[in-house]
């Protein structure tokens, strides 16, 4: 599912040399192997040094980037008609315009990093490995999602992403805890642990910034500000909107969220804090979401419509990045217009395929509650007759 | 009563009515397991009526709330521009932002800071945008809330202080936007409870609570802001908490459920009546705490059968509470056992809300039992 995108950024750096100045004869023009790009400056809190603004992108991960980007983008337009259609149970949030942040962050991690992140998972679920059709599926309650159909759109996993939760800041301690583990094991792991700038004023986010740092728990807290917490904007319901220093004494970097390369410096710098053991990061990501909440806020009762307009056409993430990589001849327009259509075609076919696949059995209402139900019966259940309790498939997690 | 030839016939129904329901469920979301009936409540108010839906009527509660009470708050999330099913829409612009505000995403905060506000003397109203959120905030309720008055020797009290909050199934709401937490809050005493049926039952409620002198919990049925509709009286007028209502008078059986479940009651009275000859007396609880026990045990003296159902989990569940004291008040009375129809134990499903639910068919089946018991 993800080749050679997962690099291990603090034992290996990539080669400058080797891809640099190698022109490759593709299609219609020709391509460089590697080149460099400038980034925003990132704003920093309590670190002596931040992420370099320099940056090194080679041909490989200029395709890999965007061709994750554009999934999600053709993803979640599908998820969000599959709503429409009535297909989709449990609410539903779309990930459109948020892309560069998961995608800049995984292109950070090492694969025994760790993620968790909130209810606008299918994009980071993606990203950590569950191709568009388990994704589709666990949308749709089919029998081929990544849980069953028994999660739906909050709540994906697969292995190293702890989900998908469904309630506004609750996965953050559970955050700390994954990374709490991972020092504990010694095996050098960080846990990603995002949540929204709404979520970012709930009390048990100050609870565990203070139990992480206390403790020195390699944390990357990364606050996906997209400017609206359900259907109010940051400046309204914070009182201070520096979200990267909100954690006091936890150190922070503010990033351009739409833009995938600051994205990925911030997150290896914050990988390479975490793993030294210098403890717990934050990490705000400013991003913008376009659609509304989740699919029964229509998303223009407290922003305009203008607004949202402007954001796709000046600070898109695909769309610049895709300017950006074809300018610097990374990659050719036509070859962008391959991934289109094949993306297009993928996620289509993915679509078609989740829609006709079926739903597990009712025997699966009282499944999985317990690893060991003492009972045998689970009470109150009474499809005219009773169910038995049963567990399927093993865990990933441990 | 019922003959095994009729239980026959309720299979056949059954059956057949579950071969059309599975082949849409296995298409589309399911949205709706019950037909609503509109209320004959009367109410004290003379005045004029008009068609409301139950987000409506809400509104039209907090309306006369603001106008007449200069101390009056209301906050929560996203309530300044109407709130996610609107029951505050045009609030904050009648009322100014001073009154009506959105709060951060802390239910804890919320609830702590109205119970701040309330024993300062504001008539706070807080809305919770979910029940399924409400549980940040449970030690606020729990532990702050229902004990101020107790623990101060009656100095101090948060009874300004009411909390609205949507619960119930939906049909497609899922694991975290479903759920009915009546009974965790129903064992705690100090507090109040009440869940309203339909539009008129949430106005006359709602202003109750608001100035009854204790912290009330107010769980309106989400599923029921746009699909009850009812004349509703314009004037503002108040319906008593800790009182049942008997919805329909009947001789055979008691039937009782509070929230959308009365709607399915009342379903089930119907074809029990039409297809079976039962008269089923349907009883609304509308108060979980404190709980209208003479109402209930007069019925069930009198009908000697009774099934309770509700949307929560089984076990633990008010319906035990209220069959605990059945059984101890009307011992003697009882023809068969005391009957539960209730959601799983199971976390609210996504995908298996029909077959969780305490569905017509199951309350109707569980009601043949008791009376072929």
């Amino acid at each position: 599912m993800l080749p050679a995108c997962v690099r291990s950024i603090c034992k290996k750096s990539i080669p400058a040399n080797k891809a640099l100045g190698l022109i490759a004869r593709n299609g219609s023009g020709h391509t460089v192997g590697e080149t460099q790009f400038e980034t925003q400056p990132f704003k920093l809190h309590k670190l002596d040094e931040g992420p370099s603004t320099h940056v090194t992108l080679t041909r490989d991960e200029a395709l890999n980037m965007y061709t994750q980007m554009h999934t999600i983008r053709r993803m979640e337009t599908s998820a969000g008609n599959l709503y429409k259609e009535k297909i989709v149970r449990g609410f539903c949030h779309l990930y459109s315009g948020q892309e560069a942040v998961a995608v800049g962050i995984k292109h950070a991690l090492r694969p025994h990093d760790a993620v968790i992140t909130a209810y606008r998972a299918h994009g980071w679920t993606h990203i950590m490995g569950v191709p568009p059709f388990e994704v589709l599926s666990e949308l749709t309650g089919r029998r081929t999602g990544c849980a069953r159909g028994k999660g739906g759109s909050m709540h994906m996993y697969c292995k190293n992403f702890y989900g998908g939760n469904g309630i506004v800041g609750a996965q953050v301690p559970l955050g700390v805890g994954i990374a709490l583990a991972a020092q504990y094991k010694g095996t050098d792991g960080v846990c990603v642990t995002l949540y929204g700038d709404g979520a970012a004023n709930q009390g048990q986010v100050f609870e565990v910034y203070n139990m992480a740092k206390l403790w020195d728990v390699p944390c990357i807290f990364v606050c996906e500000n997209n400017g609206y917490g359900m259907g109010t904007s940051s400046v309204r319901s914070s009182a201070s909107t520096d979200y990267y220093t909100r954690g006091d004494y936890v150190p922070g970097i503010w990033v351009d969220g739409m833009d995938v390369l600051a994205v990925r410096q911030a997150a290896r710098l914050a990988v390479n804090y975490c793993a030294s053991g210098k403890g717990p990061i934050v990490i705000e990501v400013q991003t913008y979401r376009y659609s509304g909440h989740s699919m029964s806020d229509p998303g223009t009762s407290y922003r305009t419509r203008e607004e949202v307009q402007e954001v796709r056409q000046t600070r898109d993430p695909i769309t610049s990045f895709k300017e950006k990589i074809i300018s610097h001849n990374l990659v050719t327009a036509d070859e962008i217009k391959e991934i289109d259509a094949k993306i297009r075609t993928e996620v289509d076919e993915a679509t078609k395929k989740a829609k006709a696949e079926k739903e597990i059995g009712i025997d699966e209402l009282p499944a999985d509650i317990y690893a060991n139900n003492l009972e045998g019966d689970i009470r109150g259940v009474s499809i005219f007759q009773p169910l038995k309790h049963k567990r399927i498939g093993p865990a990933v997690n441990v | 009563m019922a003959s095994s030839r009729l239980r026959t016939q309720f299979f056949s129904d059954v059956i057949f009515n579950r071969g059309i329901f599975l082949s849409e469920v296995q298409l589309r979301r399911y949205s709706s397991h019950f037909v609503y009936t509109a209320d004959s409540e009367k109410t004290t108010s003379n005045g004029t009526k008009s068609k409301m839906n139950m987000f409506q009527a809400i509104n039209n509660a907090l309306d006369i709330i603001l106008k007449s009470d200069s101390k009056a708050i209301i906050f929560g999330e996203d309530v300044g521009f109407g709130g996610v099913f609107r029951c505050t829409l045009d609030l904050q612009k009648r009322y100014g932002k001073h009154r009506v505000f959105n709060t951060p995403l802390c239910e804890q905060g919320i609830i702590g800071f109205g119970i701040g506000a309330a024993v300062a003397g504001s008539t706070a109203i807080a809305e919770i945008q979910f029940a399924d959120y409400i549980f940040p905030a449970f030690d606020q309720l729990v532990n702050e809330a229902a004990k101020y008055r107790y623990r101060s020797g009656n100095l101090f009290d948060c009874g300004k202080l009411t909390i609205r909050t949507p619960c119930g199934a939906v049909g497609h709401g899922g694991l975290y936007h479903s759920q009915s937490p009546e009974a965790y809050f129903a064992h705690t005493p100090g507090l109040k409870v009440v869940v309203p049926r339909g539009p008129i039952k949430a106005k006359g409620l709602l202003l109750g609570c608001i100035r009854d002198p204790d912290p009330c919990l107010i769980l309106e049925p989400k599923v029921l802001y746009r699909a009850a509709v009812e004349q509703v009286p314009e004037a503002d007028f108040q319906l008593p908490l800790g009182k049942a209502d008997i919805l329909i008078e009947g001789t055979d059986i008691t039937l009782i459920g509070w929230g959308t479940q009365v709607h399915v009651l009342k379903e089930v009275a119907t074809v029990l009546k039409d297809s079976y000859k039962v008269t089923a007396e349907v009883i609304d609880l509308v108060t979980i705490l404190p709980w209208d026990v003479t109402t209930i045990c007069k019925s069930v003296c009198k009908t000697g059968r009774v099934l309770v159902a509700h949307e929560a989990p089984m076990t633990s569940g008010f319906g035990a509470e209220i069959a605990a004291t059945i059984q101890e008040n009307c011992f003697l009375n009882l023809h068969a056992p005391v009957a539960r129809v209730t959601g799983a134990d199971t976390p609210f499903p996504c995908i298996f809300e029909p077959f969780y639910l305490p569905t017509k068919w199951r309350c109707l089946e569980e009601a043949l039992k008791l009376l072929d018991y």
